[in-house]
């Protein structure tokens, strides 16, 4: 089942300059009742967006009307904690489309890449460069394009290269699964198992 | 001469079906473990390529995170949790994969079933969709947590892709201290390396202190591998290991015990091999641990106060103080002789018996303190039923305890076991973040032992404290 193909973006981006934003913020574990994939966007930081479950809490960034976009830059250990997929997918469901960091945890990013939300790793000095170009503006665009492996600063001009497993940005850029790569590989699994 | 190699690569590599070119590895799996929460995607997603499970036999499911731990004969009250639990039931009996649900005797917290049926073996590989599956690593197992696609890859066809970690070694040496338990090695550990120290790695954990572990105990560190950021952790099979494992439902029989064994012996890192990263650590610097913030890497000796924020990094200072903020408590503060209010024993980490009977040993003659409201929760059925006639049950009663049934309960609270809000909850569990035990909740993440000490005392409590005071008695 293909995934939506990666697309060159140009957006602004909403800062989150906390460190070790674990899976249980991004997603709190009672809204994984779900028996199937849709509206987690709607919990994406539930606790830290609404106060008492209810009402937006106006300090936290997301229910702040300056910032918006398609990216989200998060400090240090993004996505840490517990597996759930169901990150990723709030995440995607919510508009995010790339999250910046200087460090993702494995699971987490794993996760991300499955289900075509890109994660950037860039240094902690270009990170707290991000954070400022963001802090000077709300408005101040990032370009990021996925074929040439470039996060662009639009407002200065500064161009930072990310890595990116070649097979992964293959798959993102066509939209490819792994799980249809796996199937397609039946019989060379099969031939393992007879082999063991 | 063949490249000397870890236990680690010996039991990956052994099990790479193909190397993608500049990708992950495609790599088969033994064992996969599911359970009602990160499972009705993938079998969703199964249906809709119209795919089979490969291999049902090689699957097990049980339902763990949302089951409540009481009543358990009764329907769920919680709508979503029961569809939820229904599902996997439903997945289980049309793709026939065996199944241990609600009430079945082998039902349990998906990472205490399997070792405890013998379903988890050295140099499998074994999978789940749970990150904490870095618990099976125990016994030499490359064991980690995957997310819902993964999943379906196994359902799918066995296998899933993943790029080859790098190699960790961490070495404890020396005799532990009395008071001083696995899970204050695990601890102790991450807040050394830190929460992300471990990213990108799968451990070894070696060394005499290691060794010197029950089962029981090296499950409950390889289990908070993750906690450090690393996809896994796993310790060389040994006779505690053989042991534990014979004669166990699952396990291999006659000749097939002694063809697996032999294999089993050969599983140990070559003395030549190079780890990436290496620690090596003091047993006897390890005392009874407690964590104090948000993270499981923000622990503390018992005897030490939290740190100060300017003992902290500066790029890490307003993280730290939100996290002192969320959980009321001030840098320099002590953290013995706070008030608690809740004392949730179980989970993956510190559910099983011999977890139990730690805590049973300690509490025998005493009493819960008044204002604690306690929950003690076995790991899984089998656990449960042990406990019973062992007398566990009893000496728990005795004191004002009162043993619930199994499940990962408040460890995650998607259940109705939920710490209210703002109340402090002593958790012999596997993590400390925000809201993790229930909106609001203030987690502080210990071993049986001490939160034996504190529900007896009511406040934060050393437990070499009482055990002096048992021995003087």
């Amino acid at each position: 089942m293909a995934l939506d193909k990666f697309q060159k973006i140009t957006s602004a981006a909403i800062p989150l300059p906390i460190e070790n934003v674990d899976t249980d913020q991004i997603i709190p574990a009672r809204f994984l009742k779900a028996v199937e994939r849709k509206g987690f966007g709607d919990n994406l930081f539930r606790d830290w967006r609404y106060i008492k479950g209810k009402e937006p809490n106006p300090d936290f960034i997301l229910n702040n009307e300056k910032h918006s976009g398609e990216i989200l830059v998060a400090g240090k250990n993004f996505g840490s904690g517990s597996s759930r997929e169901h990150a990723a997918w709030s995440l995607y469901d919510y508009g995010f489309r790339v999250v910046i960091s200087s460090f993702f945890a494995d699971i987490f990013k794993g996760n991300a890449l499955n289900n075509g939300l890109l994660p950037i790793t860039v240094s902690a000095d270009e990170l707290a460069e991000i954070f400022a170009l963001i802090d000077a503006d709300a408005d101040t665009t990032f370009s990021v394009d996925l074929e040439a492996q470039e996060l662009a600063l639009d407002a200065t001009g500064k161009v930072i290269p990310f890595e990116i497993n070649a097979y992964k940005k293959e798959c993102l850029l066509n939209g490819y699964d792994d799980i249809d790569y796996l199937i397609n590989m039946k019989s060379e699994i099969e031939a393992f198992e007879a082999n063991r | 001469m063949k490249q000397p190699s870890t236990l680690f690569d010996k039991v990956w590599d052994a099990h790479v079906v193909k190397q993608i070119t500049d990708g992950p590895n495609v790599l088969y799996i033994d064992r996969h473990l599911i359970h009602e929460v990160t499972s009705p995607v993938a079998f969703l997603g199964l249906d809709k390529r119209g795919q089979k499970v490969a291999r049902p036999e090689l699957t097990t499911a049980t339902a763990d995170h949302n089951v409540p731990t009481k009543d358990q004969h009764l329907s769920i009250k919680d709508e979503l949790s029961r569809n939820q639990v229904d599902t996997l039931e439903k997945n289980c009996e049309k793709h026939d994969i065996p199944h241990y649900g609600l009430n079945h005797q082998w039902q349990g917290v998906v990472h205490v079933m399997g070792p405890e049926l013998g379903l988890t073996r050295p140099g499998m590989t074994i999978v789940c969709g749970d990150s904490h599956t870095s618990t099976h690593g125990a016994f030499g197992a490359v064991a980690f947590g995957i997310g819902t696609s993964e999943v379906e890859m196994v359902l799918a066809t066995q296998c899933i892709m993943q790029p080859k970690p790098k190699k960790m070694l961490i070495q404890v040496d020396g005799d532990l201290k009395e008071g001083v338990t696995a899970k204050d090695i695990a601890l102790y550990i991450i807040s050394r390396i830190t929460t992300s120290g471990g990213t990108g790695h799968f451990i070894e954990y070696s060394g005499s202190a290691i060794r010197s572990l029950s089962m029981e105990g090296r499950m409950t560190l390889c289990n908070m591998s993750i906690e450090s950021g690393a996809r896994g952790g796993l310790i060389a099979p040994d006779e505690t290991t053989f042991e534990y494992i014979q004669g166990r439902e699952f396990a291999p029989k006659g000749l097939d015990w002694e063809k697996e064994l032999a294999y089993w012996k050969t599983l140990r890192t070559d003395e030549e091999a190079v780890f990436d990263t290496e620690h090596h650590f003091d047993a006897a610097d390890i005392e009874p641990m407690i964590t104090y913030g948000t993270n499981p890497g923000m622990s503390v000796k018992i005897s030490e106060p939290i740190p100060s924020s300017i003992d902290v990094e500066e790029s890490e200072r307003a993280s730290f103080e939100k996290s002192l903020q969320y959980m009321d408590f001030n840098g320099g503060e002590v953290m013995q002789g706070k008030q608690i209010d809740y004392v949730f024993v179980g989970s993956c980490t510190n559910g099983r018996i011999e977890d139990l009977r730690a805590f049973s040993q300690f509490i025998k003659g005493h009493r819960k303190a008044d204002h604690v409201t306690a929950w003690i929760v076995p790991g899984s059925r089998q656990v449960e039923k042990q406990a019973k006639e062992e007398g566990i049950a009893e000496i728990l009663e005795d004191a004002g305890f009162v043993m619930r049934q199994p499940g990962c309960s408040a460890c995650l609270a998607m259940n109705d076991d939920k710490i209210p809000a703002g109340k402090y909850a002593i958790s012999t569990s596997n993590r400390n973040f925000e809201g993790r035990q229930g909106p609001g909740a203030r987690t502080m993440l210990v071993s049986p032992l001490m939160a034996a000490a504190c529900a007896i005392k009511g406040e934060i409590t050393d437990p070499r404290e009482l055990m002096e005071e048992l021995q003087e008695a």
